[in-house]
């Protein structure tokens, strides 16, 4: 009956394990041990890095992965817990909504790698001598590569809840802290879990750049992933890159399959939808778990103080004022807010003007613009070549469910896979052939994002009504027509979706891909990305503050420019359905 | 079912009376106004000094046109927004925020979609503070009450429509409200559900099963209210005043054929006319003052239709509303809406509950197309004062072209951005059918059809 379902299992019946406790019960304590062990390796002195630098034989391989992966989860844990609180903070209170929106968007287009070189001074003082200030830095590297898109997405969740669910909350007397975790969470979800695993992918790119840094004179190797595909590539090492590939290829198989298919088939209940769908995301390992039963007796406890926790009467800025007009009082409050505002924002520019007025002229502010045009004519003309090449493609697929099917997670996967891994074979081919490197070094910054916009379009195409189709069918638009008028409008808003974050992802690429190196051999295309690269080598903060100033400010204006009204237009217009 | 009721409904009755001599009132309306900012910065007033008391023991229904300020007028009493003046008291206490007491049923059901239902009935419950023993007590309770047993551990979305609501209902009646507010609760559903939810909640309520003390409810549909309601309080639009009370002492179960039911939902329809044809004298008076005339949007389609329905037989040119409501399925509201359209243009008459065509309505019905687009253009430009503006401005202008952006400001002036909206919508369609002017969607632009 399903009365049973929604009790707690008897105690006597709970504590009978079965087969799939043993199972489950095997990979939960794995994991635990593994941890622990990783963790275990954080807290030793510095100078035994020095002692035991990163060896190539890969029987070193499955720590260095270990460690790397948990940098990464620990990454992602912290971007969760920052997203909750600067999107709650952003979405519940307008004041502070008016700077922690704006300040997330700029945030977003600050290429990652210079962060690192800010961050890394700061944390190495924070723990002088021990490994535990390096990985932090590392960690919050990555962090900041996954962080911003999952707040957006939560922000934006947050601000279109649906109105009937937030008057039905509010009229059942939900607290603002049980709102918060009974109604903006679950919404936000979906939108949740999907960024979560963009960020994840996104992530490697950065984690191989990451864990060998070099800031002017301080050199911190981490045992990791990353160091060891690096010196693979100095001492020319194919084989070696060949076994980091594969252990990639297994870490990412491992953590999709024990933990973001699981997610999103749990997740799935989240979707608002008022109707079911026809086929639900399933996950093997969600199943394993849910046959178990005294694993699942030992979450009961987990799930009581989630529950007491979500139900705790904290008062929090609740989501609508029961206010017919805001009084004087609030004005004034509004004016000295402002007033905060803008004096901080004047004394901060002044100080950067200051420090970069020392030792830059404006010539250099030239070159760097200059430098940051050579770049943007790159991204728009990779993203058109890209565009050429996968939309077609795309759409070809996308209009096999099939097919579809089947590729889409593949997609997924070279999205996830760090490009930086395939840089030694266009090196190498360049230096063979005595190519360009200002031309050829190019490509490697879409290698890996343009994946986003093939397996946008998959789904784009994947989702165009059948009916659509048929009318196109009947009526006999064919060639040319039939792109124009029939697939192309309707695939444009998950395109643009894709492109814009392939356009992102270019960007923030540039930093590695305009620099490439195998063995003694080191290409350089001029660029913003070689700029900021080479002055973080050098240890010259001014010219990467400036990079970093006018990679943002070109970013920004692009997005602002080009995408957002085109997306814009595709949701006004183009949207089926 | 049925039988039982009428055994218990004599029994109630007696209740029923004894509490409203008592006079104990439940929730007290003293001359609350409401307005919302409009897009021209100024305040568009939507309810305008509403008195309404309600007492322990009765069911009231609140009947009005769309936009009238029903919803606005329970969101206030529900404490989700402020009264703009006024005082709004429930049990006593002026009302700051959701009081105590008060539970809410809505349109759209807005149930929990990652809840089940059981825990979407006991989230009330949990918001209260309830130990988790009595919570399922009580929520198994309810869920039994309305009738979804079985359906405890199922989701939202595995529901049909009805159980959906029956889900609202055992949420709202779990908390042990004393005031149910219920928005058009039954209009999301098709009309077999609807009724089967409507007589067993009237059943419910007759028996004296329910935990509440008093129903307050929004409908467009007045056969509801009269089948439903103790009190139908009728609202009058633009802005929202109580314009009528009617008191509907028929026992329950009430019979939608009997003659006295008939009757009252004739004499509702009745005030409701009544109450649009004060409109008239100021489209009479000098055009111009008029170009904030709100129009709904009806397809140009619907209305030619409607005039050759109304043309032939057996309306012969002259209709009672209720039936010809019931003969195209179209509630009250929908009727009343094609009405005043065609009343606007001048092609029909409303008046006493009736619609009869004018001579131009008659005219209309016989033409070919072409005539008739003719017709419909002359009537627009004499009729819609701001189609009359459009087509002067487009006239005058060298370029023969004007931008929506003009028009809309002006219609602001006069109304707020969601029905200069809706105008502009409504102008643009029947501009286009009249082949008066033609409207580029992409560039928001006005320009006359063949400059002459
Ligand atoms: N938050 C708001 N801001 C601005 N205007 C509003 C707001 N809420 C309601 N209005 C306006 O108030 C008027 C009355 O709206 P309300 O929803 O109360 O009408 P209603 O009688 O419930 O109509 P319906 O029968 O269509 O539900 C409308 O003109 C609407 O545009
Ligand atoms: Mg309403």
């Amino acid at each position: 009956m399903a009365l049973q379902d929604i009790r707690a299992p008897t105690l006597g019946q709970a504590l009978r394990p079965n087969i799939w406790d043993g199972v489950a019960f095997v990979l939960v304590i794995g994991a635990l041990v593994l941890i622990v062990y990783g963790g275990e390796q954080t807290v030793v002195p510095l100078s035994t890095l020095d002692a035991a630098p990163v060896s190539l034989d890969p029987a070193n391989l499955p720590l260095y992965a270990l460690r790397t992966t948990m940098r990464m989860m620990l990454a992602i844990v912290c971007s969760i817990v920052f997203t909750f609180i600067y999107a709650a903070l952003a979405a519940k209170s307008r004041r502070a909504g008016m700077v922690l929106i704006p300040l997330l968007d700029i945030l977003q287009s600050v290429p990652i790698l210079g962060f690192l070189t800010f961050t890394v001074v700061f944390f190495m003082n924070l723990f002088p001598g021990r490994v535990l200030g390096a990985e932090l830095a590392c960690v919050f590297a990555i962090f900041t590569s996954q962080a911003w898109n999952m707040t957006f997405s939560m922000y934006q969740s947050m601000r279109n809840v649906p109105k009937d669910l937030e008057e039905a909350s509010q009229s059942f007397h939900l607290s603002g802290w049980q709102r918060f975790w009974r109604l903006d969470v679950p919404f936000a979800m979906p939108g949740l879990i999907w960024n979560t695993m963009m960020s994840m992918s996104g992530g490697w790119f950065f984690v191989v750049a990451s864990e060998a840094i070099t800031v002017g004179d301080t050199t911190v190797t981490l045992p990791g992933i990353g160091p060891y595909v690096a010196m693979a590539i100095k001492e020319q090492n194919l084989p070696a890159i060949s076994y980091a590939m594969l252990t990639m290829f297994l870490v990412i198989l491992a953590y999709d399959q024990l933990l973001f298919r699981p997610v999103v088939a749990w997740a799935d209940k989240f979707r608002f939808e008022q109707t079911a769908s026809a086929s639900a995301p399933t996950s093997w390992m969600l199943d394993l778990f849910r046959r178990t039963r005294a694993l699942r007796a030992l979450t009961y406890p987990f799930a009581t103080l989630n529950k007491a926790v979500s139900n705790l009467h904290i008062a929090l800025p609740g989501g609508l004022k029961m206010r017919a007009r805001s009084g004087p009082s609030s004005l004034i409050v509004d004016a000295v807010w402002f007033a905060v505002i803008f004096t901080g924002t004047g004394y901060a520019a002044w100080k950067v003007f200051a420090y970069l007025s020392t030792t830059l002229s404006p010539s250099d502010v030239f070159s760097a613009v200059g430098y940051g045009f050579i770049t943007l004519a790159r991204v728009i003309v990779l993203i058109a070549l890209a565009t050429l090449i996968w939309v077609p493609v795309g759409v070809w697929i996308g209009l096999r469910p099939k097919l579809a099917e089947r590729i889409q997670p593949l997609a997924q996967f070279l999205a996830a896979f760090p490009a930086n891994l395939a840089f030694p074979v266009f090196v190498v081919i360049i230096v063979r052939y005595g190519l360009n490197p200002n031309l050829w070094l190019s490509p490697l910054m879409i290698l890996g994002t343009q994946w986003y916009i093939l397996f946008n379009v998959i789904a784009g195409a994947s989702a165009f009504p059948t009916d659509l189709r048929e009318a196109a069918g009947s009526l006999h638009l064919k060639g040319w027509r039939w792109w124009t008028k029939v697939i192309l409008p309707g695939i444009f808003p998950y395109y643009i979706t894709g492109a814009i974050t392939a356009s992102g992802g270019s960007w923030n690429a540039s930093i590695v891909a305009e620099v490439a190196s195998w063995g003694d051999t080191h290409l350089m295309a001029s660029g913003l990305g070689a700029y900021i690269a080479t002055a973080t080598e050098a240890g010259d903060f001014p010219r990467v503050v400036l990079g970093i100033a006018v990679m943002c400010i070109l970013v920004t204006l692009f997005n602002r420019l080009l995408w957002r009204p085109l997306y814009a237009f595709g949701e006004r217009r183009l949207r089926l359905g | 079912m049925l039988s039982a009721s009428v055994v218990f409904a004599s029994a109630d009755q007696e209740k029923l009376m004894l509490e409203l001599t008592t006079q104990t009132s439940l929730l007290d309306i003293r001359g609350v106004c409401r307005s919302f900012p409009k897009g021209s910065g100024e305040e568009l007033l939507v309810l305008e000094k509403v008195d309404l008391t309600i007492h322990s023991g009765e069911i009231v229904g609140l009947l009005g046109r769309s936009g009238s300020g029903k919803s606005t007028l329970l969101r206030i009493i529900a404490g989700l927004i402020a009264p703009s003046s006024g005082n709004a008291k429930c049990r006593g206490e002026t009302i700051v925020g959701p009081p105590n007491g008060v539970s809410m049923v809505f349109q759209s059901f807005a149930l929990f979609p990652w809840l089940t239902v059981l825990q979407n009935v006991e989230l009330g419950l949990e918001a209260l503070g309830i130990d988790s023993t009595e919570r399922r007590t009580r929520a198994l309770a309810a869920i039994d009450l309305i009738g979804l047993d079985g359906f405890e551990s199922a989701y939202p979305k595995e529901l049909s429509g009805g159980m959906r609501q029956r889900v609202g209902f055992a949420r709202a009646l779990v908390v042990h409200p004393d005031l149910l507010l219920m928005d058009e609760p039954f209009s999301a559903l098709d009309v077999l559900t609807a009724e089967t939810l409507r007589t067993d909640l009237v059943d419910l309520w007759v028996e004296g099963r329910l935990p509440i003390k008093s129903v307050l409810m929004v409908t467009h549909n007045i056969e509801e209210a009269v089948l439903m309601c103790d009190r139908i309080i009728v609202f009058s639009s633009n802005p929202g005043r109580v314009a009528a009370e009617i008191k509907v002492d028929l026992p329950h179960p009430r019979n939608r054929l009997d003659p006295t039911f008939r009757q009252l939902v004739d004499s509702v329809y009745a005030r409701m006319t009544q109450r649009a044809e004060p409109k008239m004298p100021t489209l009479d008076g000098i055009p111009g003052t008029s170009v904030g005339m709100v129009l709904d949007h009806v397809s140009s389609n619907v209305l030619s239709g409607l005039i050759e329905t109304l043309a032939g037989p057996p309306y012969n040119g002259h209709a009672d509303l209720p039936v010809l409501a019931g003969h195209l399925q179209l509630e009250a509201d929908e009727i009343f809406h094609l009405g005043e359209a065609l009343q606007v243009l001048r092609f029909a008459q409303l008046s006493e509950g009736d619609l009869m065509l004018t001579d131009a309505g008659k005219r209309f019905a016989h033409l070919e197309t072409d005539a008739r687009k003719k017709l419909f253009a002359e009537h627009l430009i004499n009729y819609v004062p701001v189609m009359g503006l459009i087509h002067r401005v487009l006239d005058e202008r060298p370029s023969h072209t004007a931008p929506a952006a003009r028009f809309r400001n002006e219609l602001e002036d006069y109304m707020s951005e969601n029905y200069a909206d809706e105008t502009l919508k409504t102008i643009v369609s029947w501009g286009r059918y009249a082949e008066l002017f033609a409207y580029d969607e992409q560039s928001e632009l006005f320009s006359l059809e063949n400059p002459h």
